[in-house]
């Protein structure tokens, strides 16, 4: 099979970008999509055209780095998989195929399909964690999850941070990704004493940061490679509300042991 | 020749690591922030490494190749991770864990360092319950566990089907914690691209911003590298496409010895390949050999039959022939080869012969599907997603794929490299696995390195470094360093060739695969030697690489580790071709079990498996770069002393 290519291509984060139009190689179908980038970069790079630049790492729908808007959806066809797990089966002969960056003013695109995506960092700096030392840890089993609420905040903990969620929302949203690392600590008993401190630390560095707000869309969901259920934003909304009422903590006041 | 001490502390096994560390030096906390400790990677070694540290009150910065910490290759890990908590009551217990890693490991590592990591692994699961890691639980509410390949206990614990991830993102809150607290300055797209090593100690990195491309010295008290492995050597492996070797390489050239570089695993549960457009294999976990029953069929004119018609009677399923004890839970090297046998005799299925069947029939039909999926259901479905196959309906094709290396740059018990204050952790040394690694062993690997080993070890140096005293980088060998990096860059970007850095990864892989991949052999591995060598002269002059230095340029990064790879393969098969017997993943034609030998009479191992020769090989090669890549590198030997364990032929029959 062959199919033609409309790629946006942007020499860097300040110039102005465009799509340029390629014909591929012959493909086989069995071929990733990934793969078949490869197969055109290469064609390129032998006729002395720079290859075009896009993200990808390990390349079985895990570690978050494959992005692309493929036909106008984030991560293509399918539901429940990365672009880096979509097969060239999904296209037909003569198919042309629109490739875009995410586009978000959170996510500043970097150089072709590539874009910056360490606003998602940030955020998780902000309070994105259970602060437990190195060594000061009882033992496992001393902490008993039901099982339901162990599943629950597996379903949360999934999110391989793509970014696919925000690249889908007409708002650019963050909210289905913050809702899913806010779920997944709020719903183990070692994530209750910072609960609401974190909701609300994870929310203002997502406002900080450019996202826009939410209207439960759900364009997020559909994307979603892991399939993280919209249930997790309201799950947070309800988190971050108790965190208003609860004000911030009072300042304790200085002192010593004597 | 380098000086090689390993520093194994005096007394019985079980003391060692306790005395160790009551005997280490101490750092008075008011001084501990004027260390600073450079840590390369964000892996589970790099990352728990970092976020400790950073708790002790060293000053911590971590450079990452990656957009974001979270990504590192320990992400994949699907099955899970060791630990001798005995929660199941099975009689397991640190010393059980200990032997069996030395046994796996085919009496190739060092008993000291084993040990410990049994030791720590209990601290480990702790430490990721505390974080909130969401490992499976019973309904109970209790840690649950499942056996997995190579162990008669059950040991592992696991979330799901991505073990990695969850442990990583474990890791990756503790760093995020620890950035947020101003503890660690992170660095994302930043690729290190020398050692930069002061009056013979560790003292700074060279690291180009792959964003913009910009070239900058970094100067530490100490050096961590928690870079990986170096499995894409051979292209095609279940690595993520920039797992590269390129830290530890340059490590090497700057002196620090490369320990037994030979030792690859090959893992036996892996998605066939199905073309030469093919960027990467995939791995099913195999926690799925727990379920599925191996085989193929018992005549080769069957082979390209559909499974559904091939008679119960007429299937092979030859681990649980060949390995009865062990069965379909063989360890990793045992069930490759044993893959490559059957390929071998022409009984291989699908479309390219090199493959065998996985097959849930009976756990379906004893279990039910529901059992099946819940268990494995995001495996059949990642299955499905590359091959259009159906495993609850028809079995699973799978064959042996490149997956984990077990060597790595030297290191002592302190995890130092024989360069002082070169620090190396996780999957980027040799230490802990031997010649073979256990399943749900590289995590606990990773993770002990970086929670609760160097943390403690890393003081022993510091303690005699003068704090404060860290080089200015404006010194001549950071100059060096940094003018090197730069002459590379110039010379990929303005040679005269055509061939894409793409081109010559590929004809490295094939030559490693063919000749260094599951069975080598003298002749082979010259054959090896000469072609690298040619490949590498190739490379010199006719890699192109297009478009600017001065920006994001994948082709560029490529370059440079696909020239790092270039001259590793040929370090690989030079300790292949030292290394005259057969060891865990190191399988030497010539060395292996016959019909004539006692041993297969006897019934204790079959005829083809690894033979061993404790008598001239019970050493830890640690190769030593002699100045030129076209010099044939020294050799130092390490010998492996055992007080505990009694080296014996392995046996999982």
């Amino acid at each position: 099979m062959k199919v033609s290519l409309k790629v946006w291509r942007q020499k860097n984060a300040n110039a102005a970008g465009e799509f340029k139009t390629y014909a591929s190689p012959e493909l086989n179908p069995n071929m990733s999509f990934l793969e078949m980038l490869d197969v055109v970069n290469e064609e390129l790079s032998s006729q002395g055209e720079e290859p075009i630049a896009f993200d990808h790492d390990c390349r079985e729908g895990i570690c978050g780095t494959c992005s692309l808007v493929i036909d106008g959806k984030p991560h293509g066809p399918h539901k429940g998989v990365a672009t880096c797990q979509t097969y060239m089966r999904s296209f037909s002969n003569g198919d042309q195929i629109v490739i875009e960056p995410w586009r978000a003013k959170a996510f500043p695109i970097v150089k072709d399909l590539v874009c910056d995506r360490k606003a998602f960092d940030r955020i998780q700096q902000a309070g994105g964690f259970i602060s437990v030392r190195t060594g000061s840890a009882p033992d496992a089993n001393s902490i008993p999850v039901s099982k339901e609420n162990a599943d629950l905040a597996m379903d949360a903990a999934q999110c391989i941070g793509c970014g696919a969620c925000v690249a889908a929302c007409k708002n650019a949203s963050a909210m289905l990704f913050v809702s899913a690392k806010v779920s997944h600590l709020g719903l183990m008993p070692q994530g209750q004493p910072e609960r609401y401190k974190r909701v609300k630390a994870m929310v203002d560095q997502m406002d900080t940061e450019g996202f826009g707000a939410c209207t439960v869309t759900g364009s997020c969901e559909a994307v979603c490679p892991k399939e993280i259920s919209l249930d997790f934003i309201a799950r947070m909304n309800r988190d971050y509300a108790v965190s208003l009422i609860q004000g911030d903590p009072k300042q304790v006041a200085g002192g010593g042991a004597g | 020749m380098a000086t090689l001490n390993s520093q194994i502390p005096a007394g019985p096994l079980s003391d060692k690591w306790e005395k160790h560390k009551f005997s280490s030096k101490l750092i008075n906390p008011a001084n501990k922030r004027k260390y600073k400790v450079i840590v390369v990677g964000a892996g589970l070694a790099g990352a728990s490494a970092s976020a400790t540290l950073a708790e002790l009150g060293y000053e911590v910065h971590n450079f990452v190749f990656h957009d974001s910490p979270r990504r590192a290759h320990s992400v994949a890990a699907q099955g899970g991770i060791n630990a001798a908590k005995n929660y199941q009551n099975d009689g397991d217990s640190v010393h059980r864990l200990f032997y069996d890693t030395i046994k796996g490991g085919d009496y190739r590592a060092r008993e000291a360092n084993v040990h410990r990591l049994a030791e720590v692994s209990v601290n480990i699961i702790d430490q990721c319950a505390a974080q909130g890691v969401p490992f499976a639980r019973e309904y109970g509410g209790l840690l649950d566990n499942r056996s997995f390949g190579g162990a008669q206990v059950s040991r592992t614990f696991y979330a799901r089907g991505q073990t990695g991830q969850q442990l990583l993102l474990g890791a990756y809150s503790a760093l995020n914690k620890m950035i947020g607290a101003g503890g660690i300055k992170s660095y994302t797209h930043s690729e290190m691209l020398d050692l930069v090593v002061v009056d013979g100690h560790a003292k700074g990195i060279i690291v180009r911003n792959l964003q913009t491309g910009e070239i900058t010295r970094h100067s530490a008290d100490a050096v961590v590298l928690a870079t990986g492995g170096y499995g894409n050597v051979y292209n095609l492996s279940t690595y993520a496409r920039g797992s590269n070797v390129t830290a530890s390489w340059r490590a090497y050239k700057r002196g620090a010895c490369f320990g037994n570089p030979c030792y690859t695993q090959i893992h036996p549960t892996c998605i066939p390949v199905s073309g030469d457009y093919q960027s990467k294999l995939t791995l099913m976990s195999e926690s799925l050999r727990n379920d599925g029953r191996i085989w193929v069929p018992k005549r080769k004119e069957d082979c390209k039959k559909s499974p559904a018609d091939i008679a119960e009677g007429d299937r092979d399923y030859y681990l649980e022939r060949m390995y009865s004890a062990f069965g379909n839970l063989a360890p990793r090297d045992v069930a490759s080869r044993a893959a490559k046998y059957v390929c071998d005799e022409g009984r291989g299925i699908g479309e390219t012969g090199l493959g065998v069947y996985l097959d849930f029939g009976d756990s379906i039909r004893r279990l039910g599907e529901g059992k099946v999926r819940e268990r494995y259901g995001n495996l059949f479905a990642m299955y499905h997603e590359i091959t259009n196959e159906d495993a609850y309906k028809t079995p699973m094709r799978i064959y042996p794929a490149v997956h984990y290396t077990m060597g790595g740059l030297w290191v002592d018990y302190n995890l130092m490299s024989n360069i002082p204050g070169l620090f190396v952790l996780g999957e980027a040394n040799f230490s802990d696995h031997g010649a073979n690694r256990l399943g749900a062993s590289a995590l606990m690997q990773g993770l002990s390195d970086g929670y609760f080993v160097l943390p403690s070890t890393i003081t022993t140096y510091l303690a005699n470094v003068k704090a404060g005293g860290r080089p200015a980088t404006d010194r001549a060998e950071f100059q060096q360093a940094e003018e090197e990096v730069r002459n590379f860059t110039r010379r990929v970007t303005s040679n005269n060739g055509k061939r894409s850095p793409d081109s010559f990864h590929k004809q490295l892989g094939k030559i490693m695969w063919d000749y260094c991949g599951m069975a080598r052999t003298e002749t082979g591995l010259q054959k090896a030697i000469q072609l690298i060598g040619d490949l590498r002269e190739e490379f010199r002059t006719t890699v192109k690489v297009l478009g600017e230095p001065n920006g994001l340029n994948q082709s560029l990064e490529k370059a440079g580790r696909v020239a790092d790879f270039i001259e590793l393969g040929e370090l690989m098969c030079r300790d292949a071709l030292m290394r005259e017997e057969s060891c865990g993943g190191h399988f030497r034609e010539e060395y292996q079990y016959t019909p004539n030998d006692p041993e297969v009479q006897q019934g204790v191992v079959n005829t083809g498996d690894v033979k061993r020769r404790d008598d001239q090989f019970a050493f830890v090669a640690a190769w030593e770069y002699a100045g030129a890549p076209d010099k044939a590198p020294i050799l130092n030997k390490e010998p492996l002393i055992y007080e505990e364990v009694k080296m014996s032929t392995r046996s999982y029959k």
